[in-house]
């Protein structure tokens, strides 16, 4: 036992002046996902995630039936073995309509997330990084789209149009939202820039543009993640509510606004009508919050303690 | 001198604030010869920092313009050369070495990561070649277990450790004159001496010029051949680094010299140098340190001594350089 101590103490040593080899063979991208891989919320997200993208995928997988055979005879069974979920109003199997709902959902979140990324990251970074009339411009753009509430535009686009497609909705709710992301990104490359290892690869003779790619925006992208991930549950419930609304997806396409919509004039006698579609939005809304989160502490490297 | 590799002449530097005008470096030359190390020496606002930056041509303008001054470079001059054409220079024919090596390296990327990406860009090497050659230039600079501290994050080094994998970027690209700004000043005292070492071993094995900037006077007597001491902007002393030491020819240097704390001198309280550092937006007519020099008179107060030679290869911008006391 005593001999033993003085090893030990000398591995301790060791380790102390030897860089943690688990960390130093790590990149920044097996940094995170270590750390969430330890994170229940993670899991949870993912899990929820890799379900609704199955639905929106492959929905047949998930036992439905078909989500047009609608026998008006079968209308307004509540919830049994048959019938899962019961059947609405016209008498289609309800658990089989909120399943396929989730494609629409996970489209428009999907669009709304890319198309609002590249507006976001393109014009941001230019607007922070060469800033003046670049900025001004920029920035002014944004000012006026941020000044219509995002929901209120939409409505206003989509009526116009008379409602649209999945991809349609998408782009509106991402031409109205972007502004948000965009002051976000921009802000972000004027913190960035003006770090000292901008200035160090500007004496190495880095141009701009390598600059702004290999070093600003990798150092700002953290935030910008987190985010997309909150614009893609944001999407979902504004997709949900314009149609709800009755200015997104119209009859016979499948969503979850548009069964909301039904299930409002007969609540709440028919309550399993709005109760089901409800759930299965707030869980999609709520995975991908909890993913941001999730994301957003894996992320943040420089929280790391200085060891 | 023979054929210098660095000439500064008349350099100038103003920013243009709301509340006025200030020369941050007004007038600053020196030639620096090959494999020489020049200290530029001075406190604070002192324009030391500026100065290096204007050479690089990394000040961000506005609000900094240089103004005035040539900075040649072999054969060429670099303050008129085209942006594409001085970033060729940078890193290749200057190098820049910064005083926190944990704000100078990338966070997100790992140390080799920063070499190699350094190395494939500027020599155009593969990605094996520029890892081998990155793992070289760790150990040239004294790293131990380079393999493992080329997988290492920034945040995973020690201070040393870092500024040394910044001095290997800095020398990546065999640059002809490294323009050092305080290397050693974040570091703890025992690092300094080892990085100041390695920085004193790669200029006699390469003959790379090295322009050192310090506020730490023992720093650059240990390392350079020659002493600039700068005040308010200007160069108000130049000399062999042994002779400035022991028999300076300004006050303000005599002054510097003298609020060094001596192990052999007990005192109750070191001689500082009185008055407070310019106010660079109000600078006194005449000479800027006449309000805190004990030799200033009429003439200090109303004219702007000329900097002349006071002795072999001595300058000094002083009305008085005889009666500087140490």
């Amino acid at each position: 036992m005593s001999s033993k101590r003085p090893t030990s103490f000398m591995e301790g040593v060791s380790e102390i002046n030897d860089t943690p080899s688990e960390a130093a063979a790590a990149t920044l991208w097996s940094d995170v996902w270590r750390k969430m891989r330890r994170d229940k919320r993670f899991w949870v997200a993912a899990a929820l995630i890799t379900m609704f993208a199955l639905m929106a995928i492959a929905p047949f997988l998930f036992f439905t039936k078909d989500p047009q055979a609608c026998p008006i005879a079968d209308f307004a069974q509540r919830p049994s073995r048959e019938h899962w979920f019961g059947t609405d109003i016209l008498g289609c199997d309800y658990y089989t309509r909120v399943v396929y709902g989730a494609r629409t959902s996970f489209k428009v979140g999907l669009v709304v997330a890319s198309v609002t990324i590249a507006i976001a990251l393109t014009l941001g970074a230019s607007a922070g990084y060469y800033g003046r009339k670049t900025d001004m411009i920029a920035s002014r753009f944004a000012d006026i789209l941020f000044s219509v509430p995002t929901l209120l535009g939409a409505i206003l686009v989509l009526t116009l149009f008379h409602g649209g497609g999945a991809l349609i909705i998408g782009l509106v709710i991402a031409f109205f939202g972007w502004p948000d992301m965009f002051r976000l990104v921009r802000s972000t490359v004027i913190g960035g820039k003006t770090r000292g290892y901008v200035r160090a690869a500007r004496t190495m003779g880095s141009s701009g543009r390598t600059i702004l790619r290999r070093h600003v925006l990798p150092n700002g992208i953290a935030p910008v993640l987190v985010f997309a991930a909150y614009v893609i549950g944001g999407a979902v419930g504004a997709e949900a509510g314009l149609t709800f609304l009755g200015v997104g997806l119209q009859l016979p396409s499948i969503s979850w606004g548009l069964q909301l919509a039904v299930a409002d004039t007969r609540f709440p006698e028919l309550a399993y009508l709005m109760i089901y579609p409800s759930l299965f939005l707030c869980l999609m809304i709520g995975a991908f919050i909890l993913l941001g989160e999730s994301l957003r502490d894996a992320l943040d490297v420089k929280l790391e303690p200085n060891d | 001198m023979t054929d210098p590799v660095l000439e500064v002449e008349d350099l100038q530097v103003e920013f243009r604030t709301e509340e006025g005008v200030v020369k941050a470096v007004d007038g600053v030359g020196y030639a620096l010869g090959k494999g020489e190390v020049l200290a530029v020496l001075g406190e604070s606002g002192s324009g030391k920092t500026v100065h290096a930056r204007a050479m690089m041509r990394i000040l961000d303008s506005p609000p900094a313009f240089i103004t005035n001054g040539t900075v040649r470079l072999g054969d060429m001059e670099l303050l008129t050369l085209d942006e594409d054409d001085m970033r060729e220079v940078r890193g290749s024919r200057v190098a820049m070495l910064f005083q926190d090596p944990h704000t100078a390296l990338d966070p997100v990327f790992t140390v080799g990561d920063q070499l190699m990406e350094l190395l494939r860009e500027r020599r155009k090497m593969s990605r094996g070649q520029a890892r081998e050659e990155s793992l070289a230039l760790l150990e040239r600079v004294g790293i131990p277990d380079a393999r493992d501290r080329l997988n290492a994050f920034p945040h995973q080094l020690s201070g040393g450790i870092a500024q040394r994998v910044m001095v290997a970027m800095a020398v990546a690209l065999e640059p002809e004159v490294l323009l050092a700004d305080e290397p050693t000043s974040s570091l703890d005292v025992t690092v300094q001496a080892q990085v100041l070492d390695l920085l004193g071993s790669l200029v006699a094995e390469t003959q790379m010029s090295m322009v050192l900037i310090t506020h730490n006077l023992a720093v650059a007597v240990g390392l350079a051949k020659r002493i600039a001491v700068m005040y308010a902007g200007r160069i108000v002393e130049l000399g062999p680094a042994r002779d400035v030491y022991t028999t300076p020819k300004h006050p303000y240097s005599a002054g510097l010299l003298r609020s060094i704390p001596d192990i052999q001198v007990r005192e109750e309280r070191l001689p500082g140098i009185t008055g407070s550092p310019p106010n660079l937006l109000k600078l006194p007519t005449g000479c800027a340190f006449s309000p805190r020099c004990p030799l200033a008179d009429d003439r200090c107060r109303a004219e702007v001594p000329a900097y002349v030679e006071v002795g072999t290869d001595r300058w000094s911008a002083c009305f008085h350089p005889e009666e500087v006391q140490r």
